[in-house]
């Protein structure tokens, strides 16, 4: 019979010298974007590590931008503002794109949950707002890498894109808060349902009637009236408004699409914080 | 000195049912305690009361003088915390899950690398530190969320079921870390454990509890003692006879535990292996 393994040597008293000290903590403003920075690095670090999920998240874009846009521009069946199909459709697709990322990140929230990592991360001294927040921002930088794989196939299919860096800049802030927003909607509704198979069908449900209900596709004149009342309280409309106005140069309401942007993802973030306790007990 | 840790009167309800019925309890500073009991006990209750988890509905509970309903951030900057699950990030590595602990405890950028080092080496993963954690065994998960738990040099260290699932070895092992972190740092030590054999091996003091009550706080061998006493005769009981003299039954009759629980320790259990 072999000898059982050893287990390695517990540390000396002079090994640990610094864990002896607490870090001193930071205060006021800075938490927020210390903890931020925190929750981005570890997603990176997750891509850095396993990029088959950019891959594989590749795919339904692309294919929208190729078969859908290709086709529908050809047909030239609808409107797009006087400029390609091709062209108008690629800013709803990255904004489309950010929303499919988001809207089930609430379904990681109830795994770390159940793994007992949320329950880690909230016995931390992180205001809920500030750990929320570093959760929504860390889904930011997912759709981010997404809108730069979008935005280069645009470019090879033919798509006009402006590479003004003070441009390219505001589509990279309009994708984040677009993907907070609904990276927190998806948080707020775990921490009411608490429960993936439940969230899962709330996210299936509301993510079509979110992306139809919006100028993602086809321009809001060509809505009936109540659709058009629901794009217009809808926040995935001002993030292609944004969009297409920065990629394409067509008239846009950047002052407005950015307010609203903003506005929603501080109360997405308002209402997950809320929210998120309930799914610690 | 002010107690590490001191519950008054604690209740909590979930429902109908009364999970902790009005618990006393201090924890001295720089000792080990270990709290005991089948699930549904309310342990794992009275620990989330404690790491601020839960609402404190009724009584108090104070971390170093710190009361846990007011001043929470207080509170969690003094906790280490290991949940019952097996909860580091398979896909980060060791280092990595180390150093997300440090970021969100403020750890400044300079001392980052070398405390996470130090934590790593505490708990004997310095030379699999650069390895997904995927790819760690289940007692090597344990000290890595020990290492996690100690880079922001808690004051009190809270372990929910540090053991489950483990192998003897592996058990040994994790406890022999805490030992030596414990008296390299001086810290508390808060354990809640199914395990009687490592409750008396390893703990300076044990609350027993039942159906939400703490029906006994003393050393193993006191609790030993008062039995033999109680009941005479010549042989030692063991901690397992002086639950069943006080609660009325063995741990293992009473592992119903609610469904949470269950789950929760069949999942870390199917994780180990």
């Amino acid at each position: 019979m072999s000898a059982a393994p050893a287990a390695p040597q517990p540390a000396s008293a002079d090994q640990l010298d610094l864990l002896l000290t607490p870090p001193r903590p930071l205060t006021g403003w800075r938490v927020l974007p210390a903890r931020i920075a925190a929750m981005c690095v570890v997603e990176l670090q997750k891509l850095r590590h396993d990029r088959s999920e950019l891959y594989t998240r590749a795919i339904q874009p692309a294919l929208w931008l190729l078969i859908f846009g290709m086709t529908f521009t050809r047909i030239g069946l609808i409107p797009s503002d006087g400029i390609p199909y091709l062209d108008y459709l690629a800013a709803g697709i990255i904004a489309q794109s950010a929303m499919f990322i988001s809207i089930f990140y609430g379904i990681q929230i109830i795994w770390e949950r159940d793994a007992g990592v949320l329950n880690k991360l909230l016995v931390t001294p992180t205001p809920r707002a500030a750990l929320v927040a570093g959760k929504a921002f860390a889904a930011g930088i997912k759709a981010l890498i997404q809108a730069l794989v979008i935005v280069v196939l645009a470019a090879v299919l033919g798509v006009g894109i402006s590479w003004n860096p003070l441009r390219l800049l505001g589509v990279a802030v309009a994708v984040v808060l677009g993907a907070a927003f609904f990276s927190c909607l998806s948080v707020a509704i775990a921490g009411i349902v608490r429960n993936r198979d439940r969230l899962m069908g709330i996210g299936q449900a509301i993510t079509m009637p979110l992306f139809f209900a919006s100028n993602a596709l086809y321009p809001t004149s060509l809505m009936p009236g109540w659709l058009q009342a629901l794009s217009a309280v809808n926040p995935l409309s001002y993030q292609v408004d944004a969009l297409r106005g920065l990629l394409l140069g067509t008239p846009a309401h950047l002052p407005l699409d950015f307010a609203v942007l903003a506005v929603s993802a501080v109360l997405g973030i308002a209402a997950a914080s809320a929210l998120l306790p309930r799914l610690a007990r | 000195m002010t107690d590490a840790l001191g519950l008054t009167g604690l209740r909590y309800r979930f429902g109908k049912v009364e999970a902790v019925a009005g618990v006393d309890l201090t924890v001295a500073e720089g000792e080990i305690f270990g709290l005991l009991g089948p699930n549904g006990a309310g342990k794992t209750t009275a620990i989330r009361c404690i790491t601020t988890l839960l609402p404190v509905p009724s009584g108090m509970v104070r971390v170093f003088g710190h009361d846990a309903s007011r001043e929470r951030m207080a509170v969690r900057r003094l906790l280490g915390y290991v949940p019952q699950q097996l909860s580091a990030d398979g896909n980060l590595t060791g280092r990595e899950n180390v150093a997300m602990f440090a970021r969100v405890f403020d750890v400044p950028r300079r001392e980052r690398a070398a405390r996470v080092e130090q934590a790593l080496t505490a708990v004997g993963l310095a030379e699999a530190s650069g390895r997904m954690a995927a790819t760690y065994s289940g007692g090597m998960v344990r000290r890595l969320e020990l290492a996690q738990a100690l880079v922001s040099a808690p004051r009190l260290l809270i372990l929910d079921e540090p053991t489950i699932g483990l192998d003897p070895i592996a058990r040994t092992g994790v406890w022999e870390h805490i030992n030596a972190v414990r008296a390299a740092t001086g810290m508390t030590v808060l354990v809640t454990t199914h395990y009687m054999d490592e409750a008396d091996q390893y703990c300076d003091r044990i609350g027993l509890m039942h159906r939400g009550v703490l029906r006994a706080c003393a050393t193993p061998y006191r609790l030993k003692e008062d039995l033999r006493a109680r009941q005479g005769g010549d042989g030692v009981p063991t901690l397992e006879e002086v639950f069943r003299d006080l609660a009325g039954s063995g741990l293992e009759g009473e592992l119903e535990g609610g469904f949470r629980d269950v789950r929760s320790t069949r999942r870390t259990a199917t994780r180990l292996g």
